[in-house]
């Protein structure tokens, strides 16, 4: 098995190295990447410190204490990961696809409800989101189900039982209702996909057959009297569009978070924000806490914001072509595409410019399950990046 | 299929797609980056405008109008404040179950039916649509705490403190000051009232109506910030432009006076009116009008029967202000202007004699003195001294055809508006040939003019149409030289602090020249009458140790018992002022007019009157 092979032809790198770091794997972690996360996180703990002193009464750090807490687990959470051989995700498709496909069913019997959805789980600490971790999840079973299915069926066949085996959590998660981690489900399986090398052509008749069904499911069945999407999520979706014609209705939420962003102008408004600090702003730490950086902070915090993601995105890219396997590249290529798609919908949604979706802003919007599963998504990267150099085989990369 | 279990992904095609993801990052980031551009730094003033407005509400604080006072200071209209429960309709819950309960308990509160709830809501969005509705006023303060602390229980519900009309002598001068309401929708849209909103306060009769710019004050401005609930938050009062109270205004009326001429109608019980008024400069040292109300009634929601009292009574119709929105005949208090126009016009001389012999037959007609008297020969003096009809009768039969009387009626000012600073009086009719004539054209009365109109005329009956403050005026102008006075009730402006910021002194309407002869004459007939044995009043007046001139009248209303006049100047002969009373149904002029003439007198001059034995001079007329 090629598995076993590639173990076998690698030196156990605990049984070599015997410093802490080296131990760790920091040597080989990619610091940039590293950096962007960590920076990342700590500004969403900043800012949720700033911004969220009044919202749960008597309890001025709640949110920010949960968060630092989710952090840290999440920091500890990478770095075990990073150590581990990713490979061996591999040879545990079948489990893992198993485990995300039953958590995610198990919500349905066991979750509790909040907003008319049953997403997650309540444990005693917090409440545990199964879709969240099971993005990284989808990625790491679905990038082994591609190399391992590469030579079996003609192309056709394969997209589609790709697509079957993405597409079936993405339904489940869809169905909590939770349109946009269901969105984020088969984004992240027509990434690997792609990275996988399914041809172009497919991807254009996938794309003709996603505005068949966007159209159908926001124009067709409605007028046919089948509404698939509740109706709060076709306002949201929809409102986008003609954002200033109900001010006060679907479009609130959005429009609210365009003026909070705007009138934080060059320097933001610090203590002074009202839009998000006064409930203006809906969702504030969580949904909208890029808005909460726009108003507070202005141009100069929201765009190092997206500075930190796009140098994220970069390094993420880079391990994309650094590693040392295809089942890695499928992998990094599955995460770096997801990560994108999250912080361009939420920060596009915050902005005005794209749909209210309900993505939460990676490692800045408030939530366990988000931070932790974002963190274990980049400490996979960081275990790409250590294997590639391990492997001594690592190209040359910009 | 480029992809080998065993191989790392290499190739150009691999590099491809790699590279179409860069690129496609690079102009998501790109689209980001170009939209936080364009709103935080292009657009950026714009939103924090928005933004600012957002987080601001802006209440008006309710100026107090300003005070109303008496000449001396004394207050006759301030204000007391208030707490009122107001609904803000458009804060209420959206969902009409929720509304209703929440409405139901409000009313509970406050002790009103949920039925008296929506009708109070009805009634005042049919006034003002979309303003706030003050539900209830004078509310406790348990209710005010209640509802405080559960404001959350309470959305749309505010407590205000408003300020409220308040008139410390309850009716005193209801008639001069009138009463304030919320401004109507008609009035909204008059340039008077520019820059005011439904629910506020404006006057809407008496002096509260005339002098309302002065009065009014404008209203502050508190600007909150409030979070998106609409909730004001801790600390978040962020403008405040204080309320400027309303300037108060001081009124001729003389509270002695005023307060004399009030009782002296009530006790006679009688409707009926009163006005005092300085001859020289119009000023209106005392009016009223029986029977009265209490304008602090309109301050607070009336009941039914209150309505029906105030307004659905046409017979006693407390509202109307007798003294000038009245339309009466006047009987013999109209005898000064039949003698000014027969002297005037050379008709007569003071010492021309006229012999009355009871009554005067005109055609069919026959025209009686009151009782049935006849007093012989007579000269002007005491012709006005007795009252003779006859003697009146005449001069109205020998100017007949002539308008004489009717020209020097306008000229002393009956029959036509008086530049009152109150609103609402009447204009009067002095009927004359060329308006009989006209009607009589139309098809509208069953004559012409013949000779009895105007016999009926000079004796202050028949078709005359006037009022005591047309009556003042021409008795003034008969004490003052022929001056036709404006009458005001408004003397003066002043701010908090009493400085004076404006005097109300309006210039006379016009002189008319009197002939000293005629004037002397018909003063000593008038003086004769109220205080020489045997005059008309002289058992009112006799014992008043200020003499006067003064003269009773009697009107014949149709479907009436007699009214009673007194009009009387004084001191004579140089007099300062002109007291007019009309008593409705009071009998002779004598009879109840002349002694509440009596009492305001006696309040003006701080002198009584010693008693005098009554030698039936009240008998003729």
């Amino acid at each position: 098995m090629y598995a076993t092979r590639t173990r076998q032809a690698r030196p156990e790198p605990f049984a070599v190295h015997v410093g802490i770091g080296e131990r760790l794997g920091l040597a080989h972690m990619d610091w940039p990447l590293t950096i962007a996360a960590l920076a990342l996180a700590a500004f969403s703990v900043f800012t949720l410190g700033q911004a969220t002193t009044h919202d749960v009464a008597g309890s001025p750090g709640y949110y920010v204490d949960r968060q630092t807490i989710y952090a840290v687990l999440g920091v500890i959470g990478m770095i075990l990961i990073s150590r581990i051989d990713y490979s061996r995700f591999r040879e545990l498709r079948v489990g893992i696809y198993t485990f995300l496909c039953v958590s995610v069913a198990l919500v349905f019997v066991f979750g509790f409800a909040a907003r008319g959805s049953r997403r997650a789980f309540e444990l005693p600490f917090f409440s545990f989101q199964p879709s969240e971790l099971g993005k990284v999840l989808l990625v790491l079973a679905l990038a082994g189900f591609v190399i391992d299915g590469a030579r079996r069926g003609s192309a056709r066949q394969r997209t589609v039982r790709y697509l079957c085996l993405g597409l079936a959590p993405a339904a489940l998660v869809f169905l909590q209702p939770d349109l946009g981690t269901s969105l984020v489900f088969v984004v992240a399986t027509l990434a690997v996909m792609y990275f996988g090398g399914v041809p172009w052509t497919h991807f254009a008749v996938i794309g003709a057959t996603l505005i068949a069904v966007i159209s159908l499911v926001l124009v067709v069945a409605p007028a046919v009297g089948f509404p698939i999407l509740k109706g709060y999520q076709e306002q949201r979706l929809t409102s986008f569009y003609h954002p200033n014609e109900d001010i006060g209705g679907a479009g609130y939420q959005q429009h609210q978070g365009v003026v909070a962003i705007g009138a934080g102008q060059k320097t933001g408004r610090g203590e002074s924000a009202t839009q998000t600090r006064l409930d203006f702003v809906p969702e504030r730490s969580t949904d909208f806490i890029f808005a909460v950086i726009g108003e507070r902070y202005g141009f100069m915090g929201a765009a190092f914001v997206l500075s930190l993601y796009a140098l994220l995105f970069w390094r993420a890219l880079r391990i994309v072509t650094l590693s040392k396997n295809s089942y890695g590249t499928l992998v990094a290529g599955g995460i770096a595409v997801s990560l994108l798609f999250q912080v361009f919908v939420n920060v596009g949604m915050n902005l005005g410019i794209m749909p209210i979706t309900g993505i939460p802003l990676p490692l800045m919007s408030y939530g366990g399950s988000s931070v932790l599963a974002t963190f274990l998504a980049v400490g996979v990267l960081q275990s790409i990046n250590i294997q590639a150099h391990l492997s001594q085989k690592g190209r040359f990369a910009w | 299929m480029f992809l080998g279990p065993q191989d790392r992904p290499r190739g150009s095609r691999l590099s491809l797609r790699i590279a179409v993801v860069g690129g496609v990052a690079v102009a998501l980031f790109a689209i980001l980056a170009f939209r936080l551009w364009n709103l935080q730094v292009l657009d950026g003033g714009k939103y924090l405008a928005e933004a600012q407005n957002n987080r601001t509400r802006e209440y008006k604080v309710v100026a107090p109008r300003g005070d109303i006072l008496a000449r001396n200071g004394e207050v006759l209209v301030d204000n007391r404040t208030s707490l009122a429960l107001v609904l803000t309709m458009d804060k209420l819950p959206a969902d009409p179950a929720k509304q209703k309960a929440e409405l139901t308990e409000v009313g509970e509160l406050v002790h009103m039916s949920p039925k008296k709830v929506r009708r109070t809501i009805r009634e005042q969005e049919e006034v003002a649509a979309g303003a706030p509705i003050t539900l209830r006023r004078d509310i406790g303060s348990d209710v005010v705490f209640y509802i405080e602390e559960n404001q959350r229980r309470f959305p749309g519900v505010t407590v205000q403190r408003v300020f409220v009309r308040a008139y410390p002598d309850g009716t005193r001068a209801a008639h001069v000051v009138g009463t304030v309401g919320e401004v109507s929708e008609e009035e909204l849209e008059a340039p008077p009232y520019k820059g005011l909103e439904p629910g506020d306060e404006v006057g809407k009769g008496g002096v509260e109506y005339t002098y309302d710019k002065y009065l009014r004050g404008q209203p502050g401005l508190t600007r909150i910030q409030v979070n998106a609930l609409g909730e004001p938050t801790p600390g978040g009062q962020l403008v405040s432009t204080p309320p400027k109270p309303g300037d108060n205004l001081v009124l001729s009326i003389n509270p002695a006076v005023q307060a004399a001429g009030e009782a002296a109608l009530s006790e006679r019980g009688l409707p009926g009116a009163f006005i005092t008024m300085n001859i020289h400069d119009g000023q209106i040292l005392g009016l009223g009008s029986n029977p009265t109300y209490e304008p602090a009634v309109f301050t607070r929601p009336m009941t039914q029967s209150q309505v029906n009292e105030l307004i659905r009574d046409p017979v006693a119709a407390p509202l109307s202000d007798r003294a000038t929105e009245s339309a009466y005949p006047t009987g013999s208090a109209y005898k000064i202007i039949t003698a000014l126009a027969a002297l005037e016009n050379g008709v007569i001389t003071p010492s021309s004699s006229i012999f009355d012999n009871g009554s005067i037959e005109l055609g069919r007609q026959k025209f009686k003195n009151a009782g049935g008297a006849s007093y012989g020969p007579l000269t002007l003096v005491p012709a006005l001294k007795v009252s003779s009809d006859v003697f009146f009768y005449e001069l109205g039969l020998r100017m007949w055809d002539k308008n004489y009387l009717q020209d020097w009626s306008h000229k002393l000012g009956i029959g036509d508006p008086t530049g009152l600073d109150l609103p609402g009086e009447t204009e009067g009719l002095v009927p004359s040939k060329k308006w009989r004539d006209e009607l009589f054209a139309k098809g509208e009365t069953e004559r012409p003019w013949s000779a009895g109109d105007n016999v009926q005329l000079a004796t202050g009956q028949g078709d005359l149409q006037t009022n005591p403050l047309q009556m003042a005026i021409a008795y003034a102008a008969l004490g003052n030289d022929g001056t036709i006075v404006t009458p005001h009730v408004g003397m003066e402006i002043q701010d908090a602090a009493g400085r004076a910021l404006k005097e109300f002194a309006p210039k006379p309407r016009r002189h008319v020249k009197i002939d000293p002869v005629s004037r002397q004459a018909i003063l000593e007939g008038l003086h004769e009458a109220a205080q020489v044995s045997g005059g008309t009043a002289a058992g009112v007046f006799g014992g008043f140790p200020i003499p006067v001139a003064g003269k009773t009248g009697t009107a014949e209303r149709p479907g009436h018992a007699d009214q009673s006049w007194f009009a009387v100047l004084a001191p004579y002969p140089d007099p300062r002022i002109v007291t007019i009373v009309t008593i409705e149904e009071g009998g002779f002029g004598a009879e109840s007019a002349a002694p509440a003439a009596l009492q305001i007198l006696e309040a003006y001059f701080k002198k009584h009157a010693s008693e005098v034995s009554s030698s039936g001079s009240a008998v003729a007329e």
